[in-house]
């Protein structure tokens, strides 16, 4: 009896549990706003180095952003196809997302380490400051969701769709959306907008 | 190995080694005693891993009331100094005196207020609500114990190295790496960042509960005004916090990796410090007054027994409330230069804020109109709070012009005026709430005459302490001075100012009195009417006192406001419920062993020791997607015993 209760109480703590994530992720979008904020009053502070016209190849930033966009379409399969109850292709697509998001962070990695091996790293401007900041705190978020969907999977292979994963499964697709919009967000202001400076 | 960490870093000055003493001496009091009567496992059982928000709320009450010691001795040496150092250099020096009013200010909001509006809501809400626990009660014991961290770093720099000497919000340049080069600005940042972490995550928590979690029949209309303000209180918390979380971290990697978002090099802008701060700042102190204008709701409403005078519009004042206190950061410094226009709109929306508290107060007014009113010690606060709040308002509608606020900006006319309202507004409600809600979760009441002495020390403290900065404010003395000319014939009322924190002392050493009093005294304080001593009007008062740990052992029904109060009324005699199983969370120790880990990880940054902080780091992380990947977090209670637990209480009657 007692399984069959708490299953009941796990089942309909899914509403609350999927409205307390909105929140939090709103409260996460107040996060990035505030450093988009910052960056836009510092992006023209580069304390006479160079600005972001110099600095970033839109081509290599392109790639990266398809392969983010291409990760949530992805997930979004994966989302699917446990609502369909397919344990096996629903392995098949989170492994896919894993792999796509850590090729777009190994990229952001390259791209950060080639700045700072250029000489470009946060220490010289407050532009390359808040730049690095928003990249990576971007960055940071998209290695928890990697984190995340690794232990996810694992907890999926072994005690498969129940109503804890799935729910984590949902959150995690929320999650991972989100970042994908954030990322746009970055794409277009930072790199695009400071490409055309 | 261990960064900046040597022994150079333990105090050498009179003042700072009694401090350090002092936390020394606690700290090793405490231990000894529970490992003399044994208590260890009792502790970790019953409160550390409990996820129970009744006891949650107990412990922040407790540490907020030990910060509030911490914090009164601080203001006892800020107004010592000033009463003193008049011609001369008083008995501080200047570096310690910075340490001390800003360690004064961060303690008494960040630990104090916070903690104790975090502790009465934690205690209150879930009752009020009709429900059983919180949305999240994993995240409510991972809140509180980031609370705790921070809690513990603040009170280590006072034992290996120093505070902040940069005022309560570290402005920068003077809290860079430049001018402030010690640890102390590293302490302030984390102390704030770990307890606002866990805010942040409370915020969520509450606002969850409060929309998901009420009793089903309750609609949101029907809520008690103290859940409202909570609501109110709550959505600031989630729209500012993570403000608070992005500004700390930017100072915190100027300092650690040599950024340039503060710095007034490379291009850093100081000013947007001052802006971010205050945009997570003001909002801030509508976080910790909502809930404290919920509280004089309740306290007037029961105490007159008349139903709340306009409901409606309380709501309607509370909710612009929250909205237009994000409008207004601007006017915490008109003196930026940001334009004559700029000024002007912050200052006419800061005027703005008046007309919905002004509509609070004219709701409370008549809400006492033709009431039976009983002068019950909670009333004695609210009567002070009203008096002292409305005067604090009227000088904060003077401060938001800004042709005045040019002249008193950054004067002791501005710490008058802020003091007026966190003290009148703030501290006076949660002092009420806390004596109002006292019996609900003992079983007796404080003792009321000691009750009201206290208060009344509290009130005319208050008007001594404070009074004299006005004027002083208006003959120029501005804040933070250590010391000051002896023409300026100031000295007099900084001794009339410090002759009144006397009194607010004594109030505090009588409310210790009281509490210890009651205590002895308990059986013949002792709540008679089976859960409801004030003849209450709310759901929290439905229920035994103390409560039992699952609230209710079947929901309650809430029908229209104050339905506790018209069940009461009504002569038909209650129908016999029947029980069903109910579920609840387990303790889980996780809470505890990650905020553990953060204070590890948040130490080890401040003395740069990084393969420390890095072990912290992981092992926070670890801990938390241990305890997320467990199924095991819940367990049953049975209709069974449910029934013999409220036997216990004599309420098996009510049960089928």
């Amino acid at each position: 009896m007692t399984d069959t209760v708490i299953a009941k109480h796990q089942l309909e703590s899914q509403g609350k549990n999927n409205f307390g994530f909105w929140i939090y992720i709103m409260t996460d979008c107040v996060l990035f706003a505030t450093l988009f904020a910052t960056y836009a009053v510092l992006n023209r502070a580069t304390a006479g180095g160079p600005g972001a016209k110099e600095l970033f190849s839109l081509p290599f930033v392109l790639a990266e952003t398809m392969i983010l966009l291409t990760s949530s379409f992805t997930c979004g399969l994966a989302v699917l196809s446990a609502k369909n109850g397919n344990k096996k292709q629903l392995l098949y697509w989170l492994v896919i997302t894993f792999l796509l998001g850590l090729a777009f962070i190994s990229m952001e990695i390259y791209e950060f380490n080639q700045l700072i091996y250029e000489g470009h790293n946060w220490t010289k401007s407050a532009f390359l400051s808040a730049y690095f900041v928003l990249v990576g705190t971007h960055g940071l978020h998209i290695i928890t969701g990697l984190t995340w969907i690794a232990v996810l999977t694992k907890k999926i292979t072994k005690s498969g769709l129940t109503t804890k994963t799935s729910g984590s499964l949902a959150m995690l697709g929320i999650f991972w959306h989100f970042l994908d919009i954030v990322w746009i967000f970055i794409f277009s202001f930072v790199y695009l907008i400071g490409a055309s400076l | 190995m261990f960064g900046r960490l040597s022994l150079d870093a333990l105090p050498t000055e009179l003042v700072t080694i009694g401090g350090a003493l002092t936390m020394i001496g606690g700290a090793c009091t405490i231990i000894i005693a529970l490992t003399y009567f044994k208590k260890w496992g009792w502790l970790w059982k019953n409160w550390l891993t409990s996820q129970d928000p009744k006891k949650i709320g107990t412990m922040y009450i407790i540490l907020s009331i030990v910060m509030l010691l911490r914090g009164a001795g601080d203001a006892l040496m800020i107004r010592a100094q000033q009463a003193i150092a008049s011609g001369n250099s008083g008995f501080l020096s200047s570096d310690t005196f910075q340490q001390v009013f800003s360690a004064h200010g961060t303690i008494m909001i960040f630990f104090v207020a916070m903690g104790l509006m975090f502790g009465i809501i934690n205690l209150v809400l879930p009752l009020q609500l009709g429900t059983r626990d919180v949305a999240f009660p994993f995240l409510n014991s991972l809140s509180f114990w980031l609370f705790v961290a921070g809690f513990i770093l603040i009170n280590t720099s006072l034992v290996i190295g120093e505070f902040s000497t940069a005022g309560w919000l570290a402005y920068p340049p003077l809290s860079g790496l430049e001018y402030s080069p010690g640890v102390g600005v590293d302490y302030w940042i984390w102390a704030l960042q770990l307890s606002g972490l866990g805010s942040l995550i409370s915020g969520i928590n509450f606002f969850v509960t409060i929309i998901k979690m009420r009793a089903p029949s309750m609609k949101l209309m029907d809520m008690p005004i103290f859940a409202w303000s909570v609501l109110g209180a709550m959505a600031l918390v989630m729209a500012v916090f993570p403000i608070l979380t992005v500004t700390l971290a930017l100072l915190s990697l100027d300092r650690l990796m040599g950024m340039h978002f503060f710095t007034s090099t490379h291009g850093g802008n100081p000013m947007m410090y001052i802006n971010l701060i205050w945009a997570w700042g003001h909002p801030e102190v509508y976080i910790l007054v909502l809930p404290a204008f919920g509280i004089y709701s309740e306290i007037v409403a029961t105490f007159s027994k008349k139903k709340l005078f306009g409901y409606k519009s309380m709501v309607w004042a509370i909710m612009s409330i929250t909205i237009l206190s994000f409008l207004v950061w601007l006017h915490h410094f008109f003196t930026m230069g940001g334009g004559a226009n700029v000024n002007a709109f912050f200052g006419i929306m800061t005027m703005v804020i008046a007309i919905p508290t002004g509509v609070k107060v004219f709701n409370w007014l008549f809400t006492m109109f033709r009431g039976r009113i009983s002068f019950t010690s909670p009333m004695i606060w609210f009567l002070g709070f009203i008096t002292t709040f409305t005067i604090g308002g009227m000088t904060g509608v003077l401060l938001a012009v800004p042709a005045i606020d040019f002249q008193v900006h950054n004067s002791l006319f501005l710490v008058a005026h802020f003091h007026n309202m966190i003290i009148g507004g703030v501290v006076f409600g949660y002092m009420a709430g806390l004596t109002y809600w006292f019996p609900k979760f003992t079983g007796f009441k404080l003792h009321e005459g000691l009750g009201k002495l206290a208060a009344w020390l509290w009130i005319t403290g208050f008007v001594t302490a404070f009074g004299p900065l006005y004027v002083l404010g208006l003959m120029g003395a501005t804040r933070r001075l250590d010391h000051y000319d002896a023409s300026l014939g100031w000295q007099w009322l900084f001794i009339v100012a410090a002759f009144g924190l006397l009194m607010i002392l004594s109030g505090v050493a009588t409310q210790i009195l009281q509490l210890a009093y009651s205590i002895y005294r308990r059986k013949q304080l002792v709540d008679t009417t089976g859960g409801d001593p004030w003849d209450g009007r709310t759901l929290e008062w439905a229920t035994a006192s103390p409560p039992p740990h699952y609230n209710f052992a079947v929901i309650p029904e809430a029908s229209g406001i104050d339905s506790f109060w018209a069940q009461k009324q009504s002569k038909k005699k209650a129908k016999k419920l029947k029980l069903e199983p109910i579920v609840m969370p387990k303790n889980t120790g996780a809470g505890i062993i990650i905020a553990g880990f953060s204070f590890v990880m948040s130490f080890a940054l401040i003395w740069h020791i990084w393969w420390l902080a890095i072990i912290g780091f992981v092992g926070a992380i670890i801990t938390l997607i241990t305890h997320l990947t467990n199924d095991d977090h819940e367990y049953v209670i049975s209709p069974l015993e449910l029934k013999r637990e409220e036997a216990k209480a004599g309420r098996e009657g009510l049960y089928l």
